[in-house]
């Protein structure tokens, strides 16, 4: 009985979610394996009882198609009970395909996991729901990003086993190009000690001034969830969640934003969490230190006053 | 180029929802329905990709009789037939179930593409396009941004995480999973509408398909998520508690 957890690594740079994964599979109370496609790098340091280091010269860069193949002869050897993934992109991208070929189904972005049940969201992060896993294995799971506190993970110096896995020529159908970004990231939002930060529920791009006004009256950087820049009435570059900036500044007012996982990933360590927004269910609140529920229409102005009164 | 867009209809955003006393799914008597929006994007590419090399754009959807409007305004918006799956209680399958059905529908139809958004507004699995695209042995590329047909194959711009994009070629026939966000969607046009009425929407029964497989993980409850934080929700009128929430700013977390 085993839990194998698949960390993700480029370059020697492992994801930080990995290790939060690890945590994760802890909880499972099994001796747990990290895979790593590639070299063992910064796992073999970590408290796991094995390390698997898949080496394949056609793994060197990522495909759905060969990480599949390469994980799927791992498994099939190893014979995991559970199989743990930090819920990034990438496991998007080939964890389905790998659990279908076992006939399984992947238990994904999950927020708690024991052995026997995974809790994840539904609507957007409106509600939960607990799932009772299958009573033989492999199970696969995926951990939302945060769920698990990766710097939880201690020291260890645990044996490293090299894998190789035989990969057919033609098996890797998708050619993949050198990635790249796009905006020169103009805005740090990073270091920013105050976030005023604008989502869907500002309705037109003409009453962004409001939010402007009160970041301004504040003296912060104003941000967006990921709809508003969507529509180009924000830059890019201004766009806080998975697909944009991570931040944590001393506080972040979130107005007119739901608090979807994707925004939340990118701005819950924040000191202090202001929520606006009219949906008293909202998920933002769960993340909330102060709320206010009502109209942003109403509220930002009258807030961005009160800011100027205070500061005489 | 023939194309296949999977979509699904879910709870519009705004619904306010409720779970009925141990619960394992949403009370839907009250609630409004869309169609799920990273599929509405997917139509969306569909479309444009159909007008610019031609072909044909066929709906597949898998879910109850209510799911018809959602597949008329498919058709109003410019998709050319439908396939409506009738499954009453979709939200019982898991992933490999939905997929199953689809699979299924898809194949029938031979496509050259598939399209579907990256994930449901409601379960949110994220998962069903890679699994429909493994059932039936195709190659996929997930979060995609921009699609670019080049004889026998497509170069698509995936996202990645904090700002990085890739460039990947796949071979046709191919599964995508489309962002939201990607393109502007167009409304159904009243011309659109009325000849939405004349389109094909065929009807099959998930039986026809060879079933839903019994799922694999079974949702034991649905219930309101835990707070992370104690929430101090300022009260009164708006200019009540933005003065109160000035003050909180000011004296507690110590920003003014």
């Amino acid at each position: 009985m085993s839990v194998l957890v698949v960390l993700e690594q480029s370059g020697g740079n492992f994801h930080r979610m990995g290790w939060e994964a690890i945590v994760a599979a802890k909880e499972l109370d099994l001796p747990v394996y990290a895979a790593t496609i590639g070299a063992a790098g910064a796992a073999a340091s970590k408290a796991v009882d094995k390390v698997y280091s898949i080496q394949h010269a056609d793994l060197s860069a990522y495909s759905a198609d060969g990480y599949t193949a390469a994980l799927e002869q791992l498994i099939r050897s190893i014979n995991p009970e559970y199989v743990v993934f930090p819920h990034t992109y990438q496991v998007r991208d080939y964890a389905p395909k790998l659990a279908t070929r076992f006939g399984c189904v992947l238990v994904s972005d999950a927020v708690k996991l024991s052995r026997t049940v995974a809790a994840r969201q539904l609507f957007q992060g409106k509600l939960n729901a607990d799932f009772a896993l299958p009573s033989s294995g492999p199970r696969f799971i995926s951990v939302q990003a945060g769920a698990y506190r990766g710097d939880a993970l201690g020291g260890g110096s645990p044996e490293v086993v090299a894998f190789t896995p035989e990969l057919a020529g033609g098996a890797i159908r998708v050619k993949a190009e050198e990635p790249f970004r796009e905006s020169s990231r103009a805005v740090d939002l990073t270091a920013a000690e105050i976030i005023v930060s604008v989502g869907r529920g500002i309705k037109e791009k003409e009453n962004i001034v409001l939010v402007e006004e009160l970041a301004a009256a504040l003296g912060g950087e104003l941000a967006a969830s990921r709809p508003i820049c969507d529509n180009g009435w924000l830059p890019m570059e201004r766009q806080v969640g998975s697909s944009g900036q991570t931040v944590a500044p001393k506080v972040y007012i979130a107005i007119g934003i739901s608090g979807a996982i994707q925004h939340q990933v990118g701005m819950k360590g924040s000191k202090t969490i202001v929520a606006i927004n009219k949906d008293p269910d909202a998920p933002i609140f769960e993340v909330a230190d102060y709320g206010i529920v009502g109209d942003l229409f109403e509220v930002v102005p009258a807030l961005t006053e009160a800011v100027k009164k205070l500061k005489g | 180029m023939k194309i296949v867009v999977a979509l699904k209809q879910v709870p519009s955003r705004d619904s306010s929802l409720r779970v009925p006393a141990g619960g394992t799914w949403i009370d839907e008597s009250d609630v409004t329905y869309e169609i799920n929006e990273p599929d509405a994007y997917a139509l969306e590419a569909a479309l444009q990709l159909k007008e610019l090399h031609g072909g044909e754009v066929i709906v597949v959807c898998a879910g109850p009789d209510g799911a018809a409007s959602s597949i008329r305004e498919a058709l109003a918006k410019g998709a050319d037939r439908a396939i409506h799956i009738q499954e009453d209680k979709l939200h019982q399958a898991d992933t490999l179930g939905l997929a199953t059905v689809l699979a299924a529908a898809i194949r029938a139809e031979s496509p050259d593409l598939v399209l579907t958004g990256l994930q449901s507004d409601d379960i949110g699995s994220g998962q069903t396009g890679v699994v429909v695209a493994e059932l039936m042995g195709l190659p996929s590329a997930t979060i995609i941004m921009a699609v670019e047909v080049k004889d026998g194959s497509i170069r698509v711009k995936r996202e990645l995480e904090d700002g990085w994009f890739q460039h990947v070629t796949l071979p046709l026939p191919a599964v995508l999973t489309i962002q939201s966000g990607i393109n502007k969607l167009r409304y159904a046009t009243l011309m659109g509408i009325k000849k939405a009425k004349t389109k094909e929407l065929r009807k099959v029964s998930a039986a026809d398909l060879g079933g839903v497989p019994t799922a694999q993980l079974r949702c034991e409850k649905v219930y309101l998520p835990g707070r992370a934080k104690q929430t101090q929700i300022l009260e009164g009128d708006a200019r009540t508690a933005a003065a109160a929430l000035a003050d909180k700013l000011k004296f507690e977390v110590r920003v003014i």
